[in-house]
């Protein structure tokens, strides 16, 4: 099953490496990553999605808690979340496609940010699902480039991974 | 000094390093000199505090640190120089985190402003050891040194313990410059609080069902060891009348002299350990990590049992085997918690049915039971191993190399002690045996302290015996001489119709002359009847390293031996035994 754990990782040089190489060592999976300082300029806040089944994602959680600079940790499956992921795509936009690209990218309220005379960048923000649905709608003989943020997730409600 | 507050020392980083060891208690350091670390040996010279001990090889000082803690409980210390002084440390700084053994270790670096640029001896040492250590950091400001090492040897001493690595640029270190030197008396880190205590709940959960059960036994493991909690294991296992099994890092932990003990369990445990283990209703695990070693085939593993699992690492708990009632602390007080609970409990024993499981572990034991062909007329290992207990009185510290000599060492020499049997147990590491011995003689001068080694594994790290010379450690090499290598070759014996790939080794040397040599005695043992006076010169040599190449059957084999794939008790018994 697909899980997206938060974790509040100290601020330092090399914590992020460790944490990455547990992965790698383990054989666990990463499916994204995504990491930046909080309003706190000494914790980081990452989030990770992975999968596995029960047995692998408790081991998961316990091998990251061993990490020292791991301040701490929740599996946001544990609870209701909200999850939102951001994606630019270029796309090829000249002739018919472009009337289409505009089309589609409203359906799913994206934007265009950037306009030449033959080309779109659209950004869109949502969950993972909603990011692949927008690329399935396109044709792929006119996405020129897709980059993908990751999952940012937050828990529902007063819940909070904070100090 | 009456009112006033004492100044601030001023001290430079190399000289704050030394400082800091000593106020951490640090009599010994083992290490080997270098460019990076060249002002922190000078700072060394300069003091009398902190004694260096100069190896011959950087992976013999991170063993004779890893023995030290394995014996005391407390956390070696090692320098090294960077680049190819601290890859040499690798091996070491591995096993001992393999074996959960605390120890500090400091490499030398480039200069700061050098790093990543492919530096003379720059190698990125933090990397390298990520993931073969509990922690490691780097300096960054001469003047974090002291709580840095604080840091270090907390985190390598407290909940599971590991190895700690600190990289120190060398311009963390120059002599001119000096900074103000606290040493910080603890350190708190709001990101790594070990658990110490046990779930209340669980620990009674835990005591009901050791109550109710009828083929219980107890599985205790290094936790114990490293643990210090010898005492209360063994109080609780003859309070509940519960046989008791070893892991190879456990030996020690419960007197192997007391008939509740039934030997090492696993892969070359003992016949009744095994069966013992596979028929059990309840197992109570301590301090034992339920590795392939000791498990076999994980989903044949001991059908009946319920697991109560007391470990201080949450991620040792149910990682391959689940555990029913698992407790998260330190051994020792989750044992005294569990003892203090029994005592209050009126519910008795199931008296009947331990007398009958009793029984059948008697029966067992009558059936196998350690046996061994004593009749060729080549010495057999075993015999040599039951002789070196006799003299010893069952009481020396036996480190040990790696091959079927080790096998042999954990199942005849009968520790009744914790902190005596010391091997290379996760890892495996051949050349461990030697400085092990060595870093062991050193801090306990006045024991017994015996390398039980192989020709194979003593030529990995031979080049100490120049140590021990110039350190006058009185250390006792057993090398049993089988001419081969030995563990490989009896796999290959098993498993490849006995194709001896590489496993014999032509050409060894003539280890008396080499220990003579080296300034140390050498004794050459090859008929049964030279072993005993052998042995009782060793050991009346108070002061001299004592060399003994002992000719053992080559042919011999380890047993019990598991069988790939099968369940605890599907067993291998000898060559032409099975279960
Ligand atoms: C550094 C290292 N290399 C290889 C091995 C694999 N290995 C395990 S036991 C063994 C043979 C050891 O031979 P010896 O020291 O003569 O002991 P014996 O088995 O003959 O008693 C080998 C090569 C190892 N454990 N460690
Ligand atoms: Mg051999």
């Amino acid at each position: 099953m697909r899980h997206i754990i938060s974790v509040l990782l100290e601020n330092e040089s090399g914590a992020l490496a460790r944490l990455v190489g547990l992965f790698a060592q383990r054989g666990y999976n990463i499916d994204s990553l995504t990491v930046a300082p909080t309003e706190d300029a000494t914790l980081s806040r990452l989030t990770l999605v992975t999968h596995g089944n029960d047995q692998v994602i408790e081991q998961i959680t316990k091998q990251l808690h061993k990490l020292i600079e791991v301040v701490k940790l929740t599996d946001l499956n544990e609870s209701p979340h909200l999850e939102r992921e951001l994606m630019l795509v270029k796309v090829k936009a000249s002739g018919a496609a472009r009337d289409e690209v505009k089309r589609c990218a409203d359906i799913f309220r994206g934007q265009i940010i950037d306009v030449t005379t033959s080309t779109y960048t659209v950004q869109l923000v949502g969950t993972s699902d909603k990011l692949d649905a927008f690329i399935q709608a396109l044709s792929t003989t006119i996405i020129l480039e897709v980059v993908r943020s990751g999952v940012s997730g937050i828990a529902r409600g007063e819940k909070t991974l904070a100090l | 000094m009456t009112s006033q507050t004492k100044q601030t020392e001023m001290l430079s980083g190399a000289a704050m390093i030394i400082r800091a060891l000593a106020d951490e208690g640090v009599e010994y350091l083992y290490g080997y000199p270098g460019g990076a670390v060249l002002h922190i040996y000078d700072a060394l010279f300069q003091q009398t505090k902190v004694k260096h001990v100069l190896v011959r090889h950087e992976q013999a000082a991170t063993h004779m640190a890893d023995a030290y803690a394995r014996a005391s409980g407390k956390a070696g210390a090692v320098l090294v120089t960077s680049g190819p002084g601290a890859t040499n440390a690798v091996t070491g700084i591995a096993t001992a985190y393999m074996d959960s053994i605390p120890m500090v270790v400091l490499t030398g670096q480039v200069m700061s402003h050098l790093i990543g640029e492919d530096a003379f001896q720059e190698t990125d040492m933090l990397g390298i050891s990520r993931p073969i250590c509990k922690h490691n950091m780097s300096v960054r400001r001469p003047e974090d040194i002291p709580a840095i090492i604080k840091k270090a040897f907390y985190i390598a001493q407290s909940g599971r313990p590991g190895p700690v690595v600190i990289d120190i640029p060398k311009d963390m270190t120059i002599p001119s410059q000096t900074f103000p030197y606290h040493y910080p008396s603890e350190v708190k880190l709001r990101s790594y609080q070990p658990k110490l205590k046990g779930h209340s709940g669980q620990i009674k959960k835990a005591v009901t069902a050791l109550l109710a059960a009828k083929r219980p036994i107890l599985y205790a493991g290094g936790g114990v060891i490293m643990g210090g909690a010898s005492k209360e294991l063994t109080e609780l296992a003859q309070l509940l009348n519960l046989p008791v099994t070893n892991t190879l890092m456990g030996l020690g932990c419960y007197p192997s002299g007391d008939k509740q003990f039934i030997g090492m369990l696993g892969m070359h445990g003992s016949y009744e350990a095994n069966q013992t283990m596979h028929n059990a209703d309840l197992i109570l695990a301590v301090g034992a990590r339920f590795d392939d070693r000791v498990t076999n085939n994980t989903k044949k593993f001991c059908p009946d049992a319920t697991i109560i699992h007391i470990d201080i690492d949450p991620a040792s708990i149910s990682k391959t085997v689940n555990a029913h009632i698992p407790i998260v602390g330190l051994v020792k007080p989750v044992l005294e918690d569990m003892l203090e609970l029994l005592a209050q409990k009126k519910k008795k024993l199931d008296t009947a049915a331990l007398k009958k499981w009793w029984q059948q572990i008697d029966d067992w034991r009558a059936l196998h039971g350690g046996r061994y062909d004593n009749a060729a007329p080549m010495l057999k290992p075993q015999y040599v191993i039951e002789q070196l207990s006799k003299i010893t009185k069952g009481n020396a510290y036996v480190c040990s190399d790696v091959g079927q000599h080790q096998m042999f060492a954990a199942q005849y020499y009968g520790f009744n002690k914790p902190n005596r049997w010391i091997n290379s147990g996760g890892l495996g590491t051949m050349g461990f045996g030697l400085p092990a011995a060595m870093g062991v003689k050193l801090n306990y001068p006045d024991e017994d302290v015996v390398c039980v080694t192989g020709e194979g594994s003593i030529q990995m790290n031979i080049q100490e015996l120049s140590t021990c010379k110039q350190y006058g450690l009185a250390v006792k090499i057993i090398n049993l001489n089988n001419g081969y290598l030995g563990m490989v070759k009896q796999w290959q014996d098993m498993n490849y119709e006995s194709r001896y790939a590489s496993s014999y080794m032509d050409s060894l040397p003539d280890f008396v002359k080499l220990a003579e040599a080296y300034g140390h005695v050498g004794i050459r043992v090859t008929e049964p009847e030279q072993l005993i006076p052998a042995l009782e010169r060793a050991f009346a040599l108070k002061d001299q390293l004592v060399f003994l190449d002992i000719h053992i059957d080559p042919k011999e084999h380890v047993y019990p031996m598991h069988i790939p794939g099968g369940a605890m008790n599907d067993m291998f018994l000898s060559k032409t035994e099975r279960t």
